[in-house]
């Protein structure tokens, strides 16, 4: 039944689309778990680690009954191969030192707030309810993102340099963020999704505010971007993150514990 | 079997014996983790809502609710998770937050997240011990989802709050 401009088929690659980014930041988030500055840390990433994770069992799961060929959120999140991932860029760049994983952070909650809150709106019931439910989350992770490139933005001479640093290196995966196909277009006109580019004026706001207050120049808007992830094509860093992800049950098929 | 034929009272009944694992103080009752309660064709129907999308406690009480069911003599359930309306602190009732504060853990203030959380500085939390409001955050998360990380200044225990959602 299914072709490439099915409708259903728009609505499992969108709910990938968000799925995969959750999933795939929800990893790197817990590649800190026992290496964090300080105990207070280490326990907030894997925190919101852990609520990302949950939005990606959702999405996922959702994606697989949209799907209905009979695979699972799991059989999502582990079989599929890299090219057919769709989290956006950003998520899987390396967590670098702590100022580059929360400038990071501080990107991407940035964005699911002002996506969700438009989400909220959808017409899609289930990922209104969604939105609804993990807004109430990353709201919390955006405050904590926010405060922390404040206080590092504004803080010593090596902390300032670092958090400036990786404003620089990831702003080019900002664009991608954003960036609208046939799929968006096809849902934004269903009621289902957004139109990203008030997303992402929302965004830009937050973003240039937070910036400023930090004392952290503001990428040139000229500045090259780096896009791709709407077509499955990633950074070379998403390859070797799958591989830790997936090697168990690709190993062991059917592993349960 | 018992053969006994469930009504939603019974149902409700055997599910305020179902803690919470992280907070065992508080039954899912309490928490309004349990959001619906039907019967069809004498098989009870339980509709839950997880506090956090990522709890990892929604799998055991599952299961627990599980149990009190078949306790009851009761075979079959159907448990099913739903999303909207999104859970909120605020369903925690009066008697529930008295109960989070004898065990040590500052109830929720009143309200949801919302611009103020996002911008504005953490609430003024009163120590669970010694009532005290002379209070700091010293993480917004602690060692579960629904908590963060406190500490009273003038008995100077840390303490968990339940925070706000
Ligand atoms: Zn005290």
């Amino acid at each position: 039944m299914s072709s490439k401009n099915k409708p259903g088929n728009d609505l499992f690659l969108y709910l990938l689309r968000l799925g995969d980014t959750s999933l795939v930041l929800s990893h790197r988030l817990a590649e800190w778990c026992g290496h964090g500055p300080i105990l207070e840390e280490d326990i907030a990433m894997t925190n919101i680690s852990l609520d990302l994770i949950g939005q990606a069992r959702i999405l996922l799961g959702y994606a697989s009954r949209v799907e209905g060929k009979g695979r699972s959120e799991d059989d999502l999140a582990y079989l599929r191969e890299e090219r057919a991932f769709y989290n956006v860029l950003l998520a899987e760049q390396p967590n670098g030192d702590f100022a580059c994983t929360m400038v990071r952070q501080l990107f991407i909650s940035s964005y699911q707030f002002f996506l969700f809150e438009a989400l909220q709106k959808s017409a899609d019931e289930t990922i209104a309810a969604f939105a609804a439910k993990s807004l109430k989350e990353v709201t919390y992770h955006l405050r904590h993102s926010s405060e922390w490139v404040l206080r590092l933005g504004d803080g010593t001479a090596e902390s300032r340099e670092k958090t400036v640093q990786a404003v620089n290196e990831l702003w080019m995966y900002t664009r991608d963020l954003f960036d609208m196909d046939s799929v968006d277009r096809n849902l934004l006109t269903a009621g289902i999704a957004p139109d990203m580019n008030l997303v992402k004026e929302k965004w830009e706001q937050k973003i240039t505010g937070v910036l400023k207050e930090s004392t952290i120049p503001v990428p040139p808007s000229d500045a090259w971007m780096a896009s791709g992830s709407r077509e499955g094509k990633h950074t070379e860093h998403l390859g070797y993150l799958l591989a830790e992800m997936q090697i168990l049950p690709r190993t062991y098929p059917g592993a349960s514990w | 079997m018992k053969g006994n034929t469930p009504t939603p009272e019974k149902i409700m009944q055997a599910l305020a014996s179902v803690c919470d694992p992280e907070i065992p103080v508080l039954s899912i009752i309490d928490l309004g983790i349990v959001r619906d309660v039907k019967i069809k064709n004498n098989i009870p129907e339980i509709s839950i809502t997880p506090t956090y999308t990522g709890c990892p406690a929604m799998k055991v009480i599952e299961d627990e609710i599980r149990e009190a069911i078949r306790k009851e003599g009761l075979e079959d359930v159907i448990v099913k998770t739903v999303l909207a309306p999104p859970w909120t602190t605020d369903w925690i009732g009066t008697e529930a937050k008295e109960k989070l504060k004898a065990y040590g853990i500052a109830p929720p203030e009143k309200s949801s997240p919302d611009k103020s959380t996002l911008f504005g500085s953490p609430k003024a939390v009163a120590c669970p011990r010694c009532a005290s409001s002379d209070t700091e955050m010293i993480s917004q998360f602690g060692s579960t989802a629904c908590k963060a990380l406190y500490r009273c200044r003038t008995c100077r225990e840390p303490f968990d709050y339940f925070k706000c959602l």
